[in-house]
Formats: C-alpha cells, sequence, structure tokens
C-alpha cells in the first residue's frame, strides 16, 4: 500500500445545485478509518447478536463447571511446566478454555464471513479502493478483538468461581491471547475462503473444531496423552492448537515459551498467507453463475 | 476520454466460457443498458469490472484508469449496486451509509456531508434514522443506490438492482437513474433481462451466451419492438 499523501479535492459529478465537495483522505488515513470502522461495525454486530455472547460464554463455563468437576477425581497431574506445585484439574483447563473460546470465535467469523459474500456486503468489502489484504487483515483484527472480550468475560467468571491464575497473568496473557487470537481467526478467514456455501459450515466443525481441540494439550497434558497412544501424542504436538494453548498457559505464570510463540507466530503467517490467496481475485472464489 | 471501456474481454469457469471477447465503450454521462437473458454473464462481467475476478484476457478501463494497472484508482472511480442486499437490517440507514463510508475513507465532517447530499439525491433524507428493516423494498434499493453515490463515483453500475421490486417501483427507480445520469455527467452501466427498463434514447449493449449481439442506441436495435427483437436474438420465442 502507497502511503504517500494526496488530498484530492473532488466535484461530485452528481451536483449541479446542490455542489459536494469531499475532500479525499490519505491512502493511510483512509485505511485507518476503514479499520476503525471494520473493527466498530463486528463489535456492534457481536453485541447485537445476545445469543451469540451468551453461547461463548456458557460454553467454556460449562467445561470448566461440568466436566473439569468430573474429571479432577479421575485425572491425577504431575507438576509440570509452567506450574510449580501440584494444581487442580480446573486451573490445567482455563487456558485450554481460552484457547476454546478463540477457536470458536474465529470460526463463527469465518462463518459470518461466508453469510456475507452470499449477501453481497463481503462483494462491497472486497470492491473497496484498499488492498485486500488490508480489508482482509482488518477483518481479522476485528473478529480477534471480539474473541478477547469473550475471553476476559469467561475469566471473570472462573475468577468468581475460585478459579484464577497469579494476577499478573491476566495482563501477561494480553498479548499471548492477541497472537493465539490472529492465528485462529487467520485459520477462519483461510477456510471462509475455500468454503463455497453455508452449508458446507458443519463440515469446518466436524472437521476443524472439534479434532483441533481434543487432539491438542487443551484439556489433557501431552505426557498423558503419550501414555495412552504415542501417535495420539504426535498428532496433538503437530496441532497448532496445541501451542496457541501453550502460549496462553505460559503466559499466564509469566513464564516465556518461545516454541510456542514462533510456531504460532509460523502458523498465523501461513494461514494469512493462505487467506491472501485464497481471496485473491485471480482465483474467482467469490464466483457464481453470472 | 470515455466512461467505461470493455475491450476483448474473455472468461471461463473452467470449461464452459461465460464471456467471450467481449468489447464494448460507454461515453462519460452515457446511460448505457446491458440486456441479457440469465446466464448471459452479465453477472460475470460485473464481477470482473468490479474486479472481484481478475481479467485473464482483455482490458477494462474505469474513468480513463486501467482496472489491471492501477485498481486502486480504477476501484475508486466506481459505485457499485449488486443484486444483493448489502446493507445490515438492523441497523439505521444512516448507521449504515457511515460504514461505507468509513470503506471509502470518509469520516468526520466529510462524512456527514456525503451522507446528507445523497440522502437528499434519492429523497429519502427523511428515513435517514429509520432501521433498514423497516423499510420497503423501494426505499432499500433507493439506500443501496445512495450507498454506491456516497463517495461520488464517476462510474455508476448496477447489477438489475430492480429484482424483487414491483412495478412501480421499478420505474420510478430507472427513472431516477435516467435523470441522475442527464443532470450529473454520471457514467451509468445497467444490467438488467427486462426491456421496459431500457429508453429509447439509451445506449444498449445485448449480451447473450457470453457474446455481445449487438451494441448501438436502443430504437435503432428495437425496430418496432424492443421485446420481439431481443426474445428473436437471444432465441427465447418458442
Amino acid at each position: 500500500m502507497k502511503l504517500d499523501s494526496q488530498n484530492i479535492e473532488k466535484k461530485s459529478p452528481l451536483s449541479e445545485e446542490d455542489t459536494v465537495v469531499i475532500a479525499r483522505p490519505s491512502r493511510l488515513r483512509a485505511a485507518l478509518i476503514a479499520l476503525v470502522a471494520i473493527v466498530a461495525r463486528e463489535c456492534l454486530r457481536f453485541l447485537q447478536q445476545r445469543g451469540r455472547f451468551v453461547a461463548a460464554l456458557v460454553r467454556p463455563l460449562v467445561w470448566l463447571l461440568v466436566f473439569a468437576a468430573g474429571f479432577r477425581a479421575a485425572l491425577g497431574l504431575s507438576i509440570i511446566p509452567p506450574y510449580q506445585t501440584y494444581i487442580t484439574y480446573e486451573t490445567y483447563i482455563v487456558p485450554g478454555l481460552c484457547g476454546m473460546i478463540l477457536l470458536f470465535n474465529g470460526m463463527q467469523s469465518s462463518l459470518s464471513l461466508v453469510y456475507d459474500r452470499e449477501m453481497g456486503s463481503m462483494r462491497l468489502l472486497l470492491t473497496c479502493p484498499l488492498p485486500r489484504w488490508w480489508l482482509l487483515s482488518c477483518k481479522l483484527l476485528a473478529s480477534t478483538a471480539i474473541s478477547i472480550l469473550q475471553v476476559y468475560v469467561f475469566l471473570a467468571f472462573a475468577a468468581l468461581i475460585g478459579v484464577h491464575p497469579p494476577w499478573q497473568g491476566y495482563f501477561l496473557i494480553f498479548p499471548a491471547l492477541v497472537v493465539a487470537g490472529l492465528m485462529l481467526g487467520a485459520l477462519g478467514l483461510a477456510l471462509s475462503s475455500f468454503i463455497k456455501q453455508l452449508e458446507n459450515f458443519a463440515g469446518v466443525m466436524n472437521f476443524v473444531i472439534f479434532p483441533m481441540f481434543f487432539l491438542s494439550s487443551a484439556l489433557y497434558p501431552l505426557w498423558r496423552m503419550a501414555e495412552s497412544s504415542p501417535l495420539l501424542r504426535d498428532i496433538c504436538a503437530a496441532n497448532p492448537f496445541t501451542y496457541a494453548v501453550e502460549l496462553i498457559r505460559f503466559a499466564f505464570y509469566q513464564q516465556w515459551n518461545g516454541t510456542a510463540l514462533g510456531l504460532t507466530l509460523l502458523f498465523t503467517a501461513i494461514f494469512m498467507g493462505l487467506a491472501i490467496w485464497g481471496y485473491d481475485p485471480g482465483r474467482a472464489l467469490i464466483r457464481r453463475k453470472g | 476520454m470515455t466512461g467505461l471501456d470493455v475491450s476483448n474481454v474473455s472468461y471461463a469457469y473452467g470449461a464452459r466460457q461465460a464471456l467471450d471477447d467481449v468489447s464494448f465503450t460507454v461515453e462519460r454521462g452515457a446511460f448505457c443498458a446491458l440486456l441479457g437473458p440469465n446466464g448471459a454473464g452479465k453477472s460475470t462481467l460485473y464481477a470482473l469490472l468490479t474486479r472481484l475476478f481478475s481479467t485473464t484476457s482483455g482490458q477494462i478501463e474505469i474513468a480513463g484508469q486501467d482496472l489491471s494497472k492501477a485498481p486502486l484508482a480504477a476501484l475508486a472511480r466506481i459505485g457499485v449496486v449488486f443484486q444483493q442486499s448489502t446493507l445490515d437490517l438492523d441497523l439505521t440507514v444512516g448507521q449504515n451509509l457511515r460504514y461505507f463510508a468509513a470503506l471509502q475513507g470518509l469520516a468526520g465532517r466529510s462524512s456527514n456531508t456525503a451522507i446528507d447530499a445523497v440522502l437528499d439525491r434519492l429523497d429519502i433524507a427523511d428515513r435517514r434514522s429509520a432501521k433498514v428493516r423497516d423499510l420497503n423494498g423501494g426505499h432499500r434499493r433507493r439506500t443501496e443506490i445512495a450507498r454506491a453515490l456516497l463517495h461520488a463515483p464517476e462510474v455508476l453500475l448496477l447489477d438489475e438492482p430492480t429484482v424483487g421490486l414491483d412495478a412501480a417501483s421499478r420505474k420510478a427507480l430507472t427513472d431516477h437513474i435516467h435523470h441522475l445520469c442527464i443532470e450529473s455527467g454520471l457514467t451509468v452501466l445497467w444490467a438488467t433481462h427486462l426491456t421496459d427498463e431500457v429508453a429509447p434514447d439509451d445506449r444498449l449493449v445485448i449480451l447473450h451466451q457470453g457474446r455481445i449481439l449487438r451494441d448501438g442506441i436502443a430504437q435503432e436495435i428495437a425496430g418496432k419492438d424492443l421485446t420481439e427483437t431481443f426474445l428473436d436474438l437471444t432465441g427465447a420465442v418458442e
């Protein structure tokens, strides 16, 4: 994107009596105005969809209250980094549930993109005089902002029922949530460019969300997985979601995990590259019969 | 300088040829109707004109800007009305327009001025605070057109904009766009499959099975009756 400043005073060709003069901003300013508008619109839409907000909150809370309570007795956890003492199972799965919120929201955003594409508003977005990669990045930032908002609301509820990490962790997870949210949002964006119809989205649920969540370190540590099946452990270790969860887990306890950060950033770049490729006009994925 | 220049554009979906060597130009300030039955290739052409697809062969110029070489400059000069709605039903007309203005880089006073002007022009200033869900079909289409005109484009592309409207609303909308074209020098490409939306003095391009069958002034092409001629040309008469 060129960032040169160009202020063109342009007279509307539409007006004779009521002359309208529109001052066009520089490309950089136009790009920022679009970013703010896209993020604000996504937030507004999210707040209007109360059902979505409640579902986003109830899902991890049910896991925390019901699933974790049942598993606490069955599953013993040894002391593994970043933990320095024995922890309850509820404490173990909180970072995984934060990841779950990011994962579901990333996919939900991709669902809304497929819907937008069928409805026409995605066409409109892509015909804006801004680089396509920028428009997609705006969408990605918007969905990540909403995801993070949901994570913090969930953490507040978790704290109310007594599950909370050290208080510094709440600040330190923010950058981790941004990186993990961007990775999962970029995955959703990439998937949305390859899904031709809204109906195909059920497939994403079955073949992306569930395997990604269950075959990761969100619910069980990898050494536990290895005890039952080394192959499953290897699959979990190859799952990008595992690294997003571990990044959040280590950040909670103020510990650095370079591998998780590096791999999460790498997968973000790969998924975003795929999304930009998928939405390339030359690939004509927004096609329909003429 | 022409408003719109399409030269030797072809496009295929795999083995199916959707557009085959399509060429035509629209002078600045002209209203051009692109008439074709369903499946003629109109929507494909619009997808190419708006760069949703990129041209694989041929060239498109919008108000003098080559769409392949300077896509952002070309896109900044067009306003588009798609067949599908692009409006958020739960937001008001004003909120919708503010979002679209921002996508065009307009904010603050510029945005408000532009919104006031287009709402006035489309005679829907009194609907600014109404939710789009509460508008009738005709007013929703007008809002779409207002949205497309917000950034003062030089070329307006409308893809079957009257779909779903009753006869009176269709006529009002067609007349309105003709009027805009005459009074302001806006170049308009209006895709339709309905012959009654074409005025005798309009430029007319007839597209069928991806090829241009006729290109000229509507009344010269029409002969006695445009509907009959159109049906004859496209082989729709049993």
